[in-house]
């Protein structure tokens, strides 16, 4: 797919919406929709991308759309799946349809784990899609159980004792993978290519299938509008979000950044982590989160040439 | 067509057991639940009919009663209909939900069947978990045996579904006394059930992909007070069809249903309040007093949302003195749920009679006819007395 290319396929999420200049997730919802070829229906969590989509008259969404409530999106879709199955089987519905969900983080890595793991455990044909933005960004900017170690946010805030987050995030690709579904990927806004390929891979799969993208967040990440791709971009080079797919069980690395890029480079870029870099530079702490990124992208590499 | 097809049938069926033949008579498209007791049976015999052909429905077996409604609401937007069914806590757990559904218009049909809420926790019957969820927009139909489960539920598809309403229905029945008593139970003929619920039509299905609709957006001050509004009129105009509907299954079945069942009231001077089972228990207890010659009369409320403030207040104002039953406590401070609501339905008559509450059977406490009795001698005595007593009284608890 070259770019022009994609530039002509029909748009489904259309503009108006009140999401904020530089937002990551209407990138990754137009791409996606965009790599979709039958008619779709999507359901959204509570979250940003709902509130500032569907403001009451107006809708950004060319497409069927539900918004039930914050915790429950891969139930709900699992319902409209389950209705076109049981119309489908009596004949009175002939044509394919794709249904995809849309949570954030907090919708999907923490409040609906549950719901999420009823859906694909259950076998429903269709695509999940998490935007993660490290955060409850929609409410204020809050952590959430993907919120990167070290961030400054207003429930873990960057205190005179404790220096923001304290945890490492949930590695939410792998505990969904792990539920044997055909195909789980992890993307990024920043790869509209990988994103697209992806998104193609996860409509053709034959049962559920997940993508977990991240979506840069300006207001949450302290990152001005225009460097909201280079910055997601950054997490990708600094292997802190590594792309990577599994296919029916096989685990696939998408791409291998060529030069080191230090995990602080992408840290310095953002606001979130200023009080690690001022006044003084919290050498340690830096340090220790660039071992870990070290040491789960180790780990990722040996299963992915495990799988070779 | 075989020859059960075409006549009613007499079957000795439990509450759940007559439920599970309703929702097969009704076939939806989509059942998604969870198990709870005493509710698990119904779900149970359903994937049953699943799993052996008999219906055509999609079985989805979510991994909570929040994903369960949840569910149901994306098939019944989806435009498929749509059942599920709960007890207590997994109606708590759906709260959330139970909102959601009424507010986007939704007409599920949902059995509940009465258990006491937790802590602590008990699996027997009491209203607390409907009697929560009496405002959260669902039209609340109680039922007394099996076959009035049987009979309300085919009923709940036409009212939910009729385009002046839109709303969904919880039908109750109460756990154990009900849900796994036995009882002869009548069931029409499947055909003339099909025939009378009719074809599911939801309008804005989000499975009509040519007529793409946002369902559930964000509504601010602008229009959420207009949504509520048009929703809080449905309510209302429900109280017409729900006895168009009961007037229309009587011709059926000879079994016309209203908003509430009055039992020897023609000129009882005396009355007691009660839903549910009790309500069975009750009317032999008022024929013995008017074997006695005690002037007793009974007031069942079937429909409890909407709440029949009117009707109540017509044939409460010609007695003395009312006992309102409460299977629940509200921790108001000031009694029960019904019996709040049943006071302030006689505030407007002119002929006002003293109201006294009874909370009883909480956690599945029996309830036999020897305490309805105490309670209906004791409103007698409000007749020359104040009401500066104690207003609430609790039936058969160790005080």
């Amino acid at each position: 797919m070259a770019l022009p290319d994609l530039a002509k396929k029909p748009v489904r999420f259309i503009g108006g919406h009140r999401a904020c200049a530089g937002c990551g997730f209407p990138i990754t919802i137009k791409i996606i929709l965009q790599a979709a070829e039958n008619p779709v229906i999507v359901g959204c969590a509570t979250g940003c991308m709902e509130v500032t989509s569907t403001i009451y008259p107006y809708t950004s969404w060319e497409c069927s759309f539900i918004h039930s409530a914050f915790e429950n999106v891969a139930a709900t879709v699992s319902g409209i799946e389950a209705a076109y199955t049981s119309l489908k089987r009596q004949g009175r519905i002939d044509k394919d349809i794709t249904f995809i969900a849309f949570g954030g983080d907090g919708g999907t890595y923490d409040i609906g784990l549950q719901a999420l793991s009823g859906a694909l455990e259950r076998g429903h044909k269709m695509v999940y899609v998490c935007y993660d933005n490290q955060g409850y960004m929609n409410t204020g900017i809050q952590r959430s159980s993907a919120t990167p170690r070290g961030a400054n946010t207003t429930t873990s805030p960057a205190g005179k004792k404790v220096p923001g987050k304290q945890q490492y995030p949930k590695d939410l690709t792998a505990i969904v993978a792990a539920h044997g579904i055909p195909y789980a990927a992890q993307s990024s806004m920043s790869h509209w290519n990988d994103l697209y390929r992806k998104a193609k891979k996860a409509f053709a799969a034959d049962g559920p299938a997940f993508l977990n993208v991240l979506s840069t967040c300006r207001l949450g990440w302290g990152t001005a509008p225009e460097d909201t791709v280079d910055v997601a971009d950054g997490a990708v080079q600094s292997r802190l979000w590594p792309l990577y797919e599994i296919e029916k069980g096989k685990w696939k690395l998408s791409l291998k950044p060529r030069r080191h890029y230090p995990v602080e480079k992408w840290m310095s870029m953002q606001g979130r982590f200023r009080h690690l870099f001022n006044p003084q530079k919290n050498e340690t702490f830096i340090e220790e989160i660039q071992s870990q990124v070290d040491a789960k992208w180790e780990e990722l590499v040996r299963r992915c040439s495990a799988e070779t | 067509m075989a020859l059960q097809e075409k006549l009613t049938k007499t079957a000795a069926l439990t509450g759940n057991e007559a439920a599970a033949q309703a929702m097969r008579q009704i076939h939806p498209d989509v059942v998604a639940a969870y198990p709870i007791t005493p509710q698990t049976e119904i779900v149970q015999l359903y994937s049953t009919f699943v799993n052996d052909g008999i219906v055509h429905t999609e079985y989805v077996a979510v991994e909570s009663e929040h994903s369960a409604l949840s569910a149901t609401i994306g098939a019944a937007a989806a435009g498929a209909r749509s059942m599920t069914a709960t007890s207590s806590n997994g109606l708590a757990y759906m709260w959330e939900m139970l909102y959601i559904a009424a507010g986007l218009r939704l007409p599920i049909v949902m059995p509940v069947v009465n258990r006491a809420l937790s802590g602590p926790i008990n699996i027997h019957c009491d209203h607390s978990d409907t009697m929560g969820a009496r405002d959260a927009g669902w039209i609340q139909i109680y039922s007394e045996n099996a076959q009035e489960m049987y009979d309300n539920l085919i009923q709940a598809v036409r009212i939910a579904e009729n385009p002046d309403i839109m709303l969904p229905v919880m039908v109750t029945m109460d756990g154990f006394i009900i849900s796994h008593g036995m009882e002869n139970v009548e069931l029409l003929p499947d055909r003339a059930v099909e025939e009378f619920i009719g074809e599911y039509r939801y309008p804005y299905a989000l499975l009509d992909i040519e007529n793409p609709r946002t369902i559930g957006p964000l509504t601010l001050q602008d229009f959420y007070f207009e949504h509520k509004r048009a929703q809080a009129d449905a309510v209302v105009k429900a109280k017409t069809v729900i006895l168009k509907v009961g007037e229309e299954y009587g011709q059926l079945t000879d079994r016309s249903y209203e908003l509430i069942e009055s039992y020897r009231m023609e000129d009882a001077e005396y009355a007691l309040v009660v839903l549910g089972s009790t309500a069975g228990t009750a009317k032999y207890v008022i024929d013995e007093l008017r074997q006695d010659g005690e002037k007793y009369g009974l007031v069942k409320i079937r429909v409890c949302r909407p709440f029949p403030a009117v009707r109540l207040g017509e044939v409460l104002s010609r007695v003395t003195a009312v006992g309102v039953m409460d299977r629940a406590d509200s921790f108001s401070g000031e009694g029960g749920p019904i019996f709040a609501e049943v006071r302030a339905a006689l505030y407007g008559v002119s002929h006002r009679p003293h109201c006294i509450n009874y909370i009883y059977g909480l956690g599945g406490r029996d309830i036999g006819p020897d305490l309805i009795r105490s309670a209906a001698l004791d409103i007698k005595s409000l007749k020359d007395g104040s009401e500066s007593d104690s207003l609430v009284r609790y039936l058969g608890v160790r005080e």
